[in-house]
């Protein structure tokens, strides 16, 4: 009994400390890659560039947030890069008929949110795996931003939408996106973290049945959690939108892979349970410098896809070795015989 | 409704037999509304019967469908291969280069690429089974770093027919007795993959991983050594199936065959395989690839706009599969009524 108490302990307190390390390294990762960009341009510190590499990114950012949150609960969401596609779509289409932008903004906002509401219902009421319900829902959204734009690219827009898409803050090299993606990023934080709806969350990802047996809602959570990614999946087509300042049906296309790269790069584990909003926001900070340093080194846009691909599988297997590393000291600590192959070290320690 | 179903099962006389035997089998069901969609398209459209559509169509579905049979049986160990696109299109690729440049004969350029499928199929394998990462991770990111290894070899061209040895792309016309020889190949994997998973110890070894990989170990079963072997099987199917691809377009980019990997996990999908591992059959997944080639070669030929395609393709897929989930729901809940009585 003693020992169960007392190994419980440092494992608690160890699992904290893995978090903190996981967000330490990003920071570290991310420094590392602000001094090569210093040293391979003297451009990397302006603030024009700055704002550039930070807008790169924003609507995958955005969407991460509300991924981060599905990937905790052990879903996933593929069909964010046409909902953003559609979004972006179906507000050029409202406009070109006649409906103005700061009206059509709310309508897509709500077309999102619906759109959203069909993956949660499928997946929570006909119980189909959410892998394969966005996927399907992936094909359906990109189909409607086809029916509704066709092959037609719509690029006049108003210049406060344009403005809003690329423009900064005047006088500083804060781009208007970056604001909405602090507002957005501090409320998450907030509620992932700090309120009893961040915790039901935690708890549906590490356990289903013990969550429900506690009273917690999993099925109404996680149907809220794929209309909150539907509606903040179309804010996202909107920003790009105006961003590019043209509506295409192809937006976004692609978008979903980075998505889930920046979550798992920000240390949430994709079978669910466990995360950290700022390691998300930091991983996606640490994507928009990568990418960033390295079209400054003159790597093509082409080539960064391997330098992205390495990252993700790196970024998960390093926490693995450090676990098995912990473990076979432990074991060595404990005095417990280490598995066949490394035996020599344990009679040193004890 | 429960009620409903068992007098079904009770109905007698052939045509209700007939009936029963096709909703249960997941293949038989494709079966039947592949032929009912077949003929209501021929009336629309008589063309869609001419060999010359069939051939063209079924040419390319046989593609995607031994791609399907990879990432099906991936799927039964309850992973998923993100990568195979990316796998296609660096085989379709390399082999094309090795040709154009003549550095290999057309038989051994081939091979190569069959190699490379495999290599790149054990490399996903043994980073999901050597450091139990999710396999979704590992080919989420072996999918763009396989495509950044493409557009190294490619170097910003692409490969023109004109380079190719001529008459490269005849043998996806060709046909064999009326048959085009990319079904035949296609068939004759199906049949030794399926035969695999029957009759062999590895075959049964896939399905026990997937519906419980626990048990299966506690049963002396080394899930990893399956996983990695799956892994490796998938990718040298997608080797198989990015050589056929170079030689169905002959023009092969840096970027062909992206997006693919939604038609394959969905071909799996409504080819009855549960993502959750355990179950469906190769058949299945085949099956599911002709499916979805014929339904998009139906909408074309009824004219309806390009632009609908894409969404009645999400339609088709959520409707299978949320078909596929009531009825398996209402079958449980009948083997339930069964038990207590």
């Amino acid at each position: 009994m003693t020992t169960s108490v007392a190994a419980a302990v440092p494992s608690g307190r160890f699992r904290m400390a893995a978090i903190a390390r996981w967000e330490t390294l990003l920071v570290l990762l991310l420094a590392g890659l602000v001094v090569e960009g210093t040293r391979v341009s003297p451009y990397f510190l302006t603030g024009q560039n700055f704002a550039n590499l930070v807008s790169a990114v924003m609507e995958i950012a955005i969407i991460a947030l509300p991924m981060t949150l599905i990937v905790i609960t052990a879903d996933i969401d593929l069909s964010v890069e046409s909902m953003v596609g559609m979004a972006g779509a179906i507000l050029g289409w409202l406009m070109v008929a006649g409906l103005p932008v700061p009206i059509g903004i709310p309508v897509v906002l709500l077309i999102g949110a619906l759109g959203g509401l069909l993956n949660g219902v499928l997946v929570t009421r006909a119980g189909i795996p959410a892998l394969v319900v966005t996927l399907g829902t992936l094909a359906l959204f990109r189909g409607v931003a086809n029916i509704v734009l066709g092959p037609t690219v719509i690029s006049v827009w108003p210049d406060w939408f344009t403005e809003f898409g690329f423009g900064t803050i005047a006088g500083s090299p804060i781009p208007y996106t970056l604001v909405v993606f602090a507002v957005l990023g501090v409320i998450f934080w907030a509620v992932t973290h700090a309120t009893w709806i961040g915790r039901q969350v935690f708890a549906i990802g590490k356990n289903k049945d013990a969550a429900r047996y506690s009273g917690v809602r999993v099925q109404r959570i996680r149907t809220w959690l794929f209309v909150l990614c539907g509606l903040i999946s179309a804010l996202a087509g909107i920003l790009l939108a105006a961003r590019f300042s043209s509506a295409r049906n192809d937006n976004g296309t692609g978008m979903t892979l980075t998505v889930v790269t920046v979550v798992v790069l920000g240390g949430v584990d994709i079978n669910g349970g466990k995360g950290t909003i700022p390691g998300v926001i930091l991983a996606a900070f640490t994507l928009a410098v990568l990418q960033n340093v390295l079209r400054l080194a003159g790597v093509s846009g082409e080539y960064q896809g391997i330098a992205v691909g390495l990252l993700l599988i790196v970024s998960v297997t390093v926490p693995y070795l450090a676990r098995q590393s912990r473990v076979l000291i432990d074991r060595v600590r404990d005095g417990r015989r280490p598995p066949a192959g490394s035996a020599a070290p344990g009679e040193v320690v004890s | 409704m429960a009620v409903d179903t068992l007098r079904r099962a009770q109905l007698p006389g052939v045509a209700g037999r007939a009936l029963n035997a096709i909703g249960r089998s997941r293949e038989l069901t494709l079966v039947a509304v592949m032929v009912v969609l077949g003929l209501l398209v021929t009336l629309g459209a008589p063309q869609f019967l001419s060999p010359s559509n069939l051939g063209q169509v079924t040419a390319l579905a046989a593609v995607i469908a031994i791609a399907a049979v990879g990432e099906a049986i991936v799927v039964m160990t309850r992973n998923i291969d993100l990568s195979l696109e990316s796998t296609m299109g660096l085989t379709a690729f390399l082999v094309g280069d090795i040709l154009q440049h003549a550095y290999l004969p057309v038989p051994a350029a081939w091979l190569v690429g069959l190699g490379a499928g495999l290599a790149l199929g054990m490399f996903n394998g043994a980073i999901t089974t050597l450091f139990r990462i999710p396999s979704i991770v590992v080919t989420l990111g072996t999918l763009s770093i396989y495509r950044g290894l493409v557009f190294i070899i490619a170097g910003g061209k692409q490969i023109n027919l004109v380079d190719l040895p001529s008459g490269y792309s005849n043998a996806a016309t060709d046909t064999i007795l009326g048959i085009p020889m990319f079904v035949l190949v296609a068939v004759v994997i199906v049949v030794v993959v399926a035969l695999m998973l029957r009759t062999t110890r590895f075959g049964r070894q896939i399905y026990a991983v997937g519906s419980n990989a626990e048990a299966a170990s506690i049963l002396g079963i080394r899930s990893r050594w399956v996983v990695f072997w799956v892994f490796a099987l998938a990718g040298l199917l997608a080797g198989i199936a990015g050589v056929m691809w170079g030689i169905y377009f002959g023009t092969i980019y840096a970027t062909s065959g992206s997006g693919i990997v939604l038609q394959i996990v969905a071909a799996v999908v409504v080819g009855g395989v549960s993502i959750s591992g355990g179950s469906g059959t190769v058949v299945g997944a085949a099956l599911g690839a002709l499916f979805l080639a014929l339904i998009n070669n139906a909408l074309l030929l009824l004219v309806l706009p390009q632009e609908v395609l894409q969404a009645i393709y999400g339609a088709v897929i959520l409707v299978a599969v949320s078909a596929d989930a009531l009825i398996s729901r209402r079958q449980r809940r009948l083997a339930a009524q069964g038990a207590r009585q």
